[in-house]
């Protein structure tokens, strides 16, 4: 029943590989945030916060035509990206983006969920034991929001996996190079002969996102083990 | 230790407007709660920014809003003992005690680990986490941690507020004994009087904001005799000598107590209300009460609609009180000779 392609095989590695690049680029920058918007007062805040939330509610199809504006070729940045001999348009790497941007809310709000939990005397306690502000966000803050850290990553791993709307606009559909799991089911529910081919992805897609989840509750277990 | 303070901070519609000196190693900072107390304790520890003022400790200048000077928290060399025992839940006991210390410069790294886990007994304690642990571990730990960080003052924020009153009773050797043995000093903030008085000698009285009175723990006591709801409290300090028929036999000074709530413990620390001793001019022929002691009185001070009487029972004081038509029935001055009658029940024991 499960029978895969070669061209098959490239949209499962390539769905895999841009779901764990997404995650790896917007880690640091979805701590980052999730951290200012929990302990820093400043102005503007209100708006980062609808900022880093819109990609929630805009439709993914919207966020992957802004980005080409912003990318493409004669895009906002795309003198910039020329200058240093980039290309991402139709390339995975813009699949990583339209990834990145789309999972970053849902991982800022785990990590956030994660961080307003931490009692803020902890943070207090380790400032007048003679730790930097530094020092507190990686001996106190981080490890007190791993769990956070990985429902977020998780979640935005598995909805790296199901980015259609955004990727199809930014890295196209092109097998073996941008076409990942979605946009090979795309394409083989629109064929006469492709419905067991589309099925057997599904399939693959349902596998994955179980391991996901599993490794996810194996790693909070893990974590909530401590005396 | 100094510490001179003119400095404001608002928060909320609450204003504290601390200015005072206070030198002493072991001060009291006495308050309701709501009186600022907190807030005070976060603008010398750094952790709240004064809106304006300047604030010195032992002669350095912490914070100051006209030359621009805030010192961060990690530089002040404070540590906080907490309401709460604030452990870092990931981190073992051994790593939360050296938290502070493996961050204090090496020059002020003066507090022996081993000597200061076993003062508070917390040998067996070391590798384990810190979740499981009673109340009473927990903030002997955050107690270890403060003072580990070798801070120059040690700043402890109702550290007994959170635990039931056995426990506080024998978390506050420890804190004493910590502080005294490695030489920090420290200001003790709580809104007890009795913790005042078993930690401090020197009290700063904070309400509404402001410092209104610097004085002593005992003559705080006296001096809020007439409207506590318990009196004046006597704390005794007693040596267990043997049972009586149900009773124990204490001794205080050169007399022997008979005590309903003793226990088996050498030494025990029993509380005795002023309102709880019966005063007679001469000596009774016979009483239900258990102790008579023959007393002089030493000093009596007005409280309220009462007299306090100060008595010396050998070398010990207690003191009384009585209503003004009272002292004058029984002619009280300072000097004359006077019974003092205590029920054995009438010790309340500590701890």
């Amino acid at each position: 029943m499960l029978s895969l392609t070669p061209a098959d095989y490239d949209a499962v590695r390539l769905s895999l590989k841009v779901a764990l690049a997404a995650m790896a680029l917007s880690l640091p920058f979805g701590f980052a945030f999730a951290y200012m918007v929990t302990f820093l007062k400043f102005r503007g805040k209100v708006l980062l916060e609808v900022f880093i939330n819109l990609p929630l509610t805009l439709p993914p199809v919207v966020i992957g035509y802004l980005l080409l504006l912003l990318l493409g070729k004669n895009g906002w940045l795309g003198p910039l990206l020329d200058l240093f001999g980039i290309r991402l348009i139709f390339t995975w790497k813009a699949a990583v983006i339209a990834s990145a941007v789309v999972g970053f809310p849902l991982l800022v709000r785990s990590i956030r969920i994660g961080m307003e939990t931490i009692d803020h005397q902890l943070i207090q306690a380790s400032r007048t034991l003679g730790a930097r502000w530094y020092d507190t966000l990686i001996t106190v803050i981080l490890p007190l929001s791993l769990r956070g850290i990985i429902a977020g990553s998780s979640l935005m791993f598995a909805r790296s996996l199901g980015e259609f709307g955004a990727t199809i606009i930014v890295a196209g559909n092109i097998p073996g190079v941008t076409q990942t799991i979605p946009l090979a089911i795309y394409e083989y529910a629109g064929s006469p002969t492709g419905e067991s081919m589309a099925m057997s992805l599904c399939i693959v897609s349902v596998a994955i996102s179980v391991l996901v989840l599993l490794f996810h509750e194996f790693l909070g277990k893990k974590l909530g083990g401590r005396d | 230790m100094e510490i001179r303070i003119n400095a404001q901070k608002s928060i909320g519609g609450f204003t504290l407007s601390a200015d005072f000196t206070v030198t002493g190693d072991q001060v009291g900072i006495f308050g309701e709660s709501g009186s600022g107390k907190s807030t005070l304790v976060g603008l010398l520890a750094g952790l709240h920014q004064p809106d304006r003022g300047e604030i010195f400790l032992d002669g350095e200048c912490l914070f100051s809003s006209r030359k621009g000077i805030m010192v961060p928290p990690e530089k002040r060399r404070i540590a906080i003992v907490f309401q709460q025992p604030c452990l870092f839940p990931h981190l073992s006991v051994k790593s939360n005690l050296l938290y502070g210390f493996r961050r204090a410069a090496p020059e002020h790294r003066t507090i022996d680990f081993a000597a200061l886990v076993s003062v508070l007994k917390l040998d067996t304690l070391l590798e384990r986490g810190v979740n499981n642990l009673s109340g009473g571990e927990k903030q002997r730990v955050a107690l270890g941690r403060a003072v580990l960080a070798n801070p120059r003052l040690l700043l402890m924020d109702e550290p007994l507020s959170a635990l039931d009153d056995t426990l506080k009773f024998q978390i506050i050797p420890y804190l004493k004994s910590v502080s005294e043995q490695f030489r920090i000093p420290y200001l003790f903030i709580s809104h007890s009087l009795v913790e005042m008085r078993l930690m401090v000698e020197k009290v700063l009285v904070v309400a509404g904001g402001r410092m209104v009175e610097q004085t002593t723990s005992d003559q705080l006591a006296r001096s809020r005799m007439g409207q506590s709801q318990v009196g004046y409290i006597n704390l005794l300090e007693l040596e267990a000598i043997r049972r009586m028929e149900g009773l124990f036999v204490y001794q205080w000074g050169d007399t022997e107590l008979l005590v309903s709530a003793g226990n088996n413990q050498p030494t025990a620390l029993f509380e005795l209300s002023s309102r709880d001793i019966i005063l007679f001019k001469k000596h009774p022929e016979a009483i239900s009460a258990r102790n008579l002691l023959d007393c002089i009185v030493a000093n009596t001070f007005p409280a309220g609609n009462k007299i306090g009487v100060e008595l010396s029972c050998g070398n010990r004081r207690l003191v009384a009180e009585v209503v003004v038509q009272a002292a004058d029935d029984l002619g009280i001055v300072t000097g004359s000779e006077i019974f003092a009658a205590i029920k054995a029940s009438s010790f309340r024991r500590l701890g």
